[in-house]
C-alpha cells in the first residue's frame, strides 16, 4: 500500500475509491451477522426495555403505560434495596478477592517450578466446571453437619458456622463459589507476567532491588492493564450473579419473593427473575433491568475513569 | 545472574548463605506451598464431590462425614440415570451444545475475518462498538427477549407455539457472534501476513474463496479453540434454559437436575453422582485438549 509509485498517484485515488467501496461491501457483508445480532439482539431488546419499564405488563395482555410508577415502587421496595445491598457486597468482596488470589496465585506459576503444569490444570479446571454443578456440591459441602467444610474446620479447632443459614455466611457463601473461578484468571495474569520483559528484573537486580521492591516497581505496575481488565469484567458479572445463588436456595425461596435468611440470597438478578417470570410483573421488572443497565454504566465508568490514576500503558506501539 | 546479584553488595561473605538460602525459599519453596494449598482448595468440593458420589446412602448421610469412603457403591452411577431422567436431560443439553456450537463456529469466524482480512472504512469504529457490548450484562435485556421471543412463531418447532419452549432462544443467537470470540479470532486472524490474501486475490479468487480456501485453513487452531470454549459455555449455562424451556421432557442436565432435585428428596450421593458425571465430560474435554482452553486464555486476555 504504502510502496505505491510517484507516478500512479494521479490515477490511484479514483481506483482506490472502487477497491474501497468493494472492501466496504465485503467487509459489511462478513460482518453482518454481528450487525444484525447488535441490532435485533441488543439495540432494539434495549430500547423496548426501556418502554416496558414505562408500563404494567404481566407478559399476556398488551402492556399499558403508567408513567413512572414503577420507578417510584423501586425506591421504596425494600427487596429491591436488599438485592442492591446483597449484590453489591458481593461484587465488593469477590472481585477484589479474586484479583488478589488471581495475582498470587499467578506469581507463585512463574517461578520457574517443573511440575507447573499439574498446578495449572487443577486451578483452571474448576472455572470451565458448570456453576449449577459447583453450587449443587457446595449445598452438601456447606450443611453444617454432614458437609466436609465443618468437619475439617472442626479437626482445626475452629468454629462451625452454619454457613447457609445464616445471613452474613450465606452471602460469604456465594463468595466462596466465585473463588473457584479464579484460576482461569490466575491464567489470565500469568499471560500477563510472562509478557514482563526479563530485562527490566535484571536491571533492577543490579541496582540492588529486593524481591518486593522488583514486585512493587515493575510487576505491579505492568500488570495494571490485566488487573483493570479483570475488575472490569468482574464487575459486570457480579452485577449479574444468580446461578449459585438460584441453586443455594433451591430456586423457590421465601415468602413475597424473598430468598435465603434473612433475603441474604436474594441477588439483583434472582430478584428481576422472580418478578419477571415468577411474579408475571415485566413492566416492574423492566424498570429493574433499566437500573441494572444504568449502574453498570456507570460503574464500568467510574472504574475507567479511578484507572486512568494508575494504570500504566506502555508507550503506543507504532 | 545470582553471583552479580551478591557480588554488587557489601559483607557478601555474612550475606551469602542466608540469602542464597533465602533465595532458594522464595524462587521453589514458597511458590509450591501457596501453589499445593491452592490446589488443595480447589479441589476439595470435587473430591468431596467424588466420595460422596461412591458413598452407600447411610454412609453418606453420617455427621461429621467421612473423608475416605469405607465402601465404594459403584452402583450409584447406575442409580442416578435411572432415578432421574438423566439421558434424555444429556441429550437435550448435548443439542443444544451442538447447535450453539455450529452457530458460534460459522458466525465468528466469518466476523472475525471482515474485522480483520478486510480494510474498509470505519472498521476499526464498529470494532470497538462491537468490544463494548461486552459491558452490556445479560440479563439487562432478558426481559425484553423473553418477550420478543415468545412472540417469534415457531412453525411447530418442538411442538411449542412461539420461540419459547423450544431450543431455538437458546442456538439461534449463537448465530450473530459473540465479541470475546470475535475478539479471539480477529487477533488471530491479524497474525496471518497480508500478502496471502493479496496473491489470492491477484489469482482473481473472490473474498469468500480467499476466506475459504486461505485464511480458514490456517485458522484451524482459533477454531477449535472458540469452538470450544462455545462448546463449555453451551452446557454449563444455566438462566436461559431455566428461562425459556418449560416443558419436563425438553430440560438440559442443568434445569433438568436442579428442578429434580426441587421436587424429590434426591439422596445427596446419587446428586454427586449425577454431579460427577455431568462434571466429567468437561474434564475429559479439558483433558484431551489442555493447549487449547490454555491459548483461548492468554489470546484473550493479553489485551483485553
Amino acid at each position: 500500500m504504502a510502496a505505491a509509485a510517484p507516478a500512479l498517484t494521479r490515477s490511484r485515488r479514483p481506483r482506490l475509491g472502487a477497491l474501497e467501496r468493494r472492501n466496504l461491501r465485503w467487509g459489511l457483508l462478513f460482518i453482518s451477522p454481528w450487525l444484525f445480532g447488535f441490532l435485533a439482539l441488543s439495540v432494539f431488546p434495549i430500547l423496548y426495555t426501556f418502554f416496558l419499564s414505562f408500563t404494567r405488563y404481566s407478559g399476556i395482555r398488551p402492556p399499558v403505560i403508567i408513567g413512572l410508577t414503577n420507578y417510584e415502587r423501586i425506591a421504596t421496595d425494600p427487596l429491591f434495596w436488599k438485592s442492591a445491598y446483597n449484590t453489591l457486597f458481593y461484587t465488593a468482596l469477590a472481585v477484589p478477592i479474586g484479583v488478589l488470589m488471581a495475582m498470587i496465585l499467578a506469581v507463585a506459576m512463574n517461578q520457574k517450578l517443573r511440575e507447573v503444569g499439574i498446578y495449572r490444570a487443577i486451578l483452571y479446571l474448576p472455572s470451565i466446571l458448570p456453576v449449577f454443578a459447583i453450587s449443587l456440591i457446595f449445598i452438601y459441602l456447606l450443611n453444617p453437619a454432614y458437609g466436609m467444610v465443618n468437619a475439617l474446620l472442626g479437626l482445626a479447632g475452629l468454629p462451625s458456622p452454619n454457613w447457609l443459614g445464616d445471613p452474613t455466611y450465606a452471602r460469604i457463601s456465594l463468595v466462596l463459589i466465585a473463588q473457584l473461578g479464579a484460576g482461569q484468571w490466575a491464567l489470565v495474569f500469568l499471560a500477563g507476567l510472562r509478557g514482563i520483559p526479563i530485562e527490566l528484573y535484571e536491571s533492577a537486580e543490579i541496582d540492588g532491588a529486593g524481591a518486593w521492591t522488583k514486585f512493587r516497581r515493575i510487576t505491579l505496575p505492568l500488570m495494571t492493564p490485566v488487573i483493570l481488565y479483570d475488575i472490569i469484567i468482574g464487575l459486570s458479572l457480579g452485577l449479574q450473579v444468580f446461578t449459585s445463588a438460584f441453586i443455594l436456595t433451591g430456586g423457590g425461596g421465601g415468602r413475597g419473593g424473598g430468598a435465603g435468611p434473612d433475603n441474604a440470597l436474594l441477588t439483583y438478578v434472582y430478584y428481576l427473575y422472580k418478578q419477571a417470570f415468577q411474579f408475571g410483573q415485566m413492566g416492574y421488572a423492566a424498570a429493574l433491568s433499566v437500573v441494572l443497565f444504568v449502574v453498570s454504566l456507570v460503574l464500568a465508568g467510574a472504574v475507567f475513569r479511578w484507572a486512568r490514576g494508575w494504570v500504566f500503558y506502555e508507550a503506543e506501539e507504532a | 545472574m545470582a553471583t552479580t546479584d551478591i557480588a554488587q553488595r557489601p559483607l557478601e561473605g555474612v550475606a551469602t548463605p542466608s540469602r542464597r538460602w533465602s533465595k532458594v525459599l522464595r524462587k521453589s519453596v514458597l511458590p509450591r506451598i501457596v501453589l499445593i494449598v491452592g490446589c488443595a482448595l480447589f479441589a476439595l468440593p470435587f473430591y468431596f464431590m467424588f466420595v460422596s458420589a461412591v458413598k452407600t446412602g447411610t454412609e453418606a448421610s453420617l455427621a461429621p462425614p467421612t473423608l475416605f469412603p469405607h465402601t465404594f457403591a459403584w452402583s450409584n452411577f447406575a442409580d442416578a440415570v435411572s432415578y432421574i431422567p438423566f439421558f434424555l436431560y444429556a441429550l437435550n443439553s448435548l443439542i443444544i451444545t451442538v447447535g450453539a456450537t455450529i452457530g458460534a463456529v460459522l458466525s465468528n469466524t466469518l466476523i472475525a475475518y471482515g474485522f480483520s482480512r478486510i480494510r474498509w472504512p470505519g472498521r476499526n469504529i464498529v470494532f470497538y462498538v462491537c468490544l463494548a457490548t461486552v459491558f452490556l450484562p445479560y440479563p439487562v435485556v432478558l426481559v425484553a427477549l423473553f418477550d420478543i421471543f415468545g412472540k417469534l412463531p415457531s412453525f411447530g418447532i418442538q411442538g411449542a407455539r412461539s420461540w419459547v419452549d423450544t431450543f431455538l432462544p437458546l442456538i439461534v443467537p449463537a448465530f450473530f457472534g459473540n465479541p470475546f470470540y470475535i475478539f479471539l479470532m480477529r487477533q488471530f486472524m491479524m497474525g496471518i501476513p497480508r500478502e496471502l490474501s493479496d496473491a489470492s486475490r491477484v489469482d482473481g479468487a473472490s473474498e469468500l474463496q480467499t476466506f475459504w480456501h486461505v485464511i480458514l485453513p490456517l485458522t484451524k487452531p482459533a477454531v477449535v479453540v472458540v469452538a470450544i470454549l462455545a462448546a463449555v459455555a453451551a452446557w454449563n449455562e444455566f438462566l436461559l434454559p431455566l428461562l425459556y424451556l418449560q416443558s419436563n421432557e425438553k430440560y438440559p442436565l442443568a434445569v433438568g437436575l436442579a428442578f429434580y432435585t426441587q421436587e424429590h428428596d434426591v439422596l445427596y450421593n446419587l446428586l454427586m453422582a449425577a454431579s460427577t458425571l455431568i462434571v466429567l465430560p468437561i474434564v475429559v474435554m479439558f483433558l484431551l485438549f489442555q493447549r487449547f482452553f490454555i491459548e483461548g486464555i492468554t489470546v484473550g486476555g493479553v489485551k483485553g
